[in-house]
């Protein structure tokens, strides 16, 4: 199976960073990932990774730069989709479904008529470790510390607020402001890993390793590093196997996690499950 | 506002998209009050605490609130997410989370936190996860979460919903005990005799406000009827009244108990 050298692939740039973007990644939306599990809002991450590929192929087409046009678009979209889904209004899932399939119809729709060739389609959709540049190593890291920072400095105010708002609310959290903070840090998250884990699967890497964690501790300060290490050691390893198995590296990435899942999940018997059977949308 | 207003609701209407849950009710609370709040499944108690904290923002109408006003939420226990992960302390320790940065919980506050969780009778528990806790501790431990905020008014949403009737006297001491203490309560129930009517002030609801007074003066069959939409007796048992559901006869008579 290992046709090349264990250590043939770190001979290469393009892997190496490849290989950095993607643990980042995998760290990164396995913290964040903790609130989109505990509050039951994965839907949110499928559609947020869906309005993010709109607003990247609208700033293909007009020659912005990727950054700053997906990142308009993408947090702008993230802030109105969470108030949609705060207020419980009925058929917000749907208007949330429709408004982000619409957006990543017409990212599709720009491509195909003003764009690039099919393969920077297939880029998006599934990712690429090929493309990966110094700015991307950049931008990851630099949402990687910023999240934590934010996390850790917050962390009582996000703990309240995702497990109580209305209460929260009443003891002077300002609920609004961190929820629209956690959704611009999603939109943020998306924006600088969709081009190594590529749209279609990075709403997985955002359950999979907090669900894991959440098997394995019945501590939200623990998950909140639990889960990034899971992220991390998922997505390093994926990316290693995908080059010995010559297979797609954020499809690999989700079976390394998927298994890592199945695992624990027989591991932590009856107890671990039922901490997860509780969890909603997952 | 007199000085003693601490909330007053004006004929508020709260809605959710098209259900309108209260139609202009006129409730004002006031300092040293102990109020229940009745009514059936769904008629808007739980609309009305929400609209009374500043959760929910009526349609028409408005809330006004003393200035500064501090108030303590007990959230109905049905709508506690029980398997989120979070410990006793941890739970207790939320309602003074506004100007504090970092996760870590003080001395202060653990002690403090202590105190109260001691107070009542669930010194020990503090590690415990909010799952291994019996109903009527997982109960008294969002009590402890809204004392914890030292608060004027106490704000409860169904205190005594699935617990057995030693832990409700238990919860009707203690908010007796708070009360005597000088804190000001609301609450909601389904509770007529074993709760409601101990209380020294009742408003039954139907949506709307139907009657808002003393448990002698609105329990009566005539404000049941219309609360319920069921026929009730009230009978006065040692200066208390007692509500008697008519149904009930009518369900031994068809199941055949008491030929
Ligand atoms: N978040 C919500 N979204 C939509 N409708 C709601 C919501 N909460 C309550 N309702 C509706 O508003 C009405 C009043 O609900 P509320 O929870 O205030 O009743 P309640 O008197 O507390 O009932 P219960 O005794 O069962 O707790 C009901 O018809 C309910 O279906
Ligand atoms: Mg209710």
């Amino acid at each position: 199976m290992f046709a090349a050298g264990i250590f043939e692939p770190f001979e290469y740039q393009f892997f190496n960073n490849g290989l950095v973007v993607a643990t980042l990644a995998g760290a990164l939306c396995g913290l964040l990932g903790v609130f989109v599990v505990l509050r039951g809002m994965s839907y949110i991450g499928h559609g947020l990774s869906h309005a993010v590929f709109g607003g990247a192929a609208a700033s293909a087409v007009m020659q912005l730069n990727y950054f700053v046009g997906a990142g308009i678009w993408g947090v702008a979209s993230g802030v109105i989709i969470g108030r949609i889904a705060r207020r419980k209004l009925i058929g917000a899932d749907a208007a949330i479904g429709v408004v982000t399939t619409a957006s990543f119809a017409l990212g599709l729709a720009l491509l195909n008529r003003y764009g690039q060739a099919k393969k920077s389609i297939e880029a998006v959709l599934f990712g690429s470790v090929l493309g990966v540049e110094t700015a991307d190593i950049i931008a990851v890291s630099a949402v990687s510390v910023l999240t934590a920072v934010i996390i850790f400095a917050l962390y009582r105010h996000f703990l309240f607020a995702t497990f109580d708002p209305e209460v929260a609310q009443t003891s002077g959290v300002k609920v609004a402001w961190i929820e629209a903070l956690l959704m611009a840090m999603l939109s943020l998250t998306i924006l600088v890993t969709m081009r190594v884990i590529g749209t279609l699967l990075i709403s997985a890497l955002l359950v999979i390793p907090a669900s894991v964690a959440r098997m394995t501790t019945n501590s939200f300060a623990r998950m909140l590093w639990i889960s990034p290490i899971i992220g991390a050691v998922s997505a390093s390893l994926g990316m290693y196997l995908s080059y010995h198995l010559d297979t797609s590296a954020s499809a690999t990435i989700i079976l390394v996690g998927t298994t890592m899942f199945i695992v624990v999940y027989a591991f932590t018997g009856l107890r671990g499950r039922s901490r997860i059977a509780h969890l909603h949308h997952v | 506002m007199t000085a003693d207003v601490l909330v007053e609701c004006a004929h508020i209407t709260c809605a959710y998209d098209s259900t309108v849950a209260v139609h202009d009710a006129h409730v004002t609370l006031y300092r040293g009050d102990f109020v229940g709040i009745v009514g059936p499944s769904g008629s808007g108690k739980t609309t009305l605490l929400k609209a009374i904290l500043g959760a929910v923002t009526p349609v028409e109408g408005h809330v006004t609130k003393k200035p500064g006003l501090r108030m303590g939420y007990v959230p109905q226990v049905e709508s506690v997410d029980w398997n989120f992960p979070v410990t006793v302390l941890e739970v207790v320790a939320m309602t003074r989370t506004a100007g504090r940065f970092f996760p870590r919980i003080t001395q202060d506050e653990r002690d403090g936190a202590i105190d109260v969780l001691t107070r009542l009778g669930l010194g020990g528990l503090e590690n415990r996860h909010i799952r291994e806790l019996s109903g009527g501790q997982q109960q008294r431990v969002f009590v402890a979460r809204a004392l914890f905020h030292r608060p004027e008014l106490l704000v409860l949403d169904e205190p005594t919903s699935g617990v057995d009737v030693r832990t409700r006297h238990e919860v009707l001491h203690l908010l007796a005990d708070l009360h005597d203490e000088g804190m000001s309560i609301v609450l909601t129930t389904h509770d007529l005799n074993g709760l409601a009517a101990h209380l020294p002030r009742l408003v039954c609801m139907n949506t709307h406000v139907i009657a808002d007074g003393p448990p002698l003066e609105v329990l009566n069959s005539d404000v049941l009827e219309r609360t319920y939409g069921a026929p009730m007796e009230v009978l006065i048992h040692g200066g208390m009244p007692v509500v008697l559901d008519q149904g009930n006869t009518e369900v031994v008579r068809r199941l055949g108990g008491l030929a």
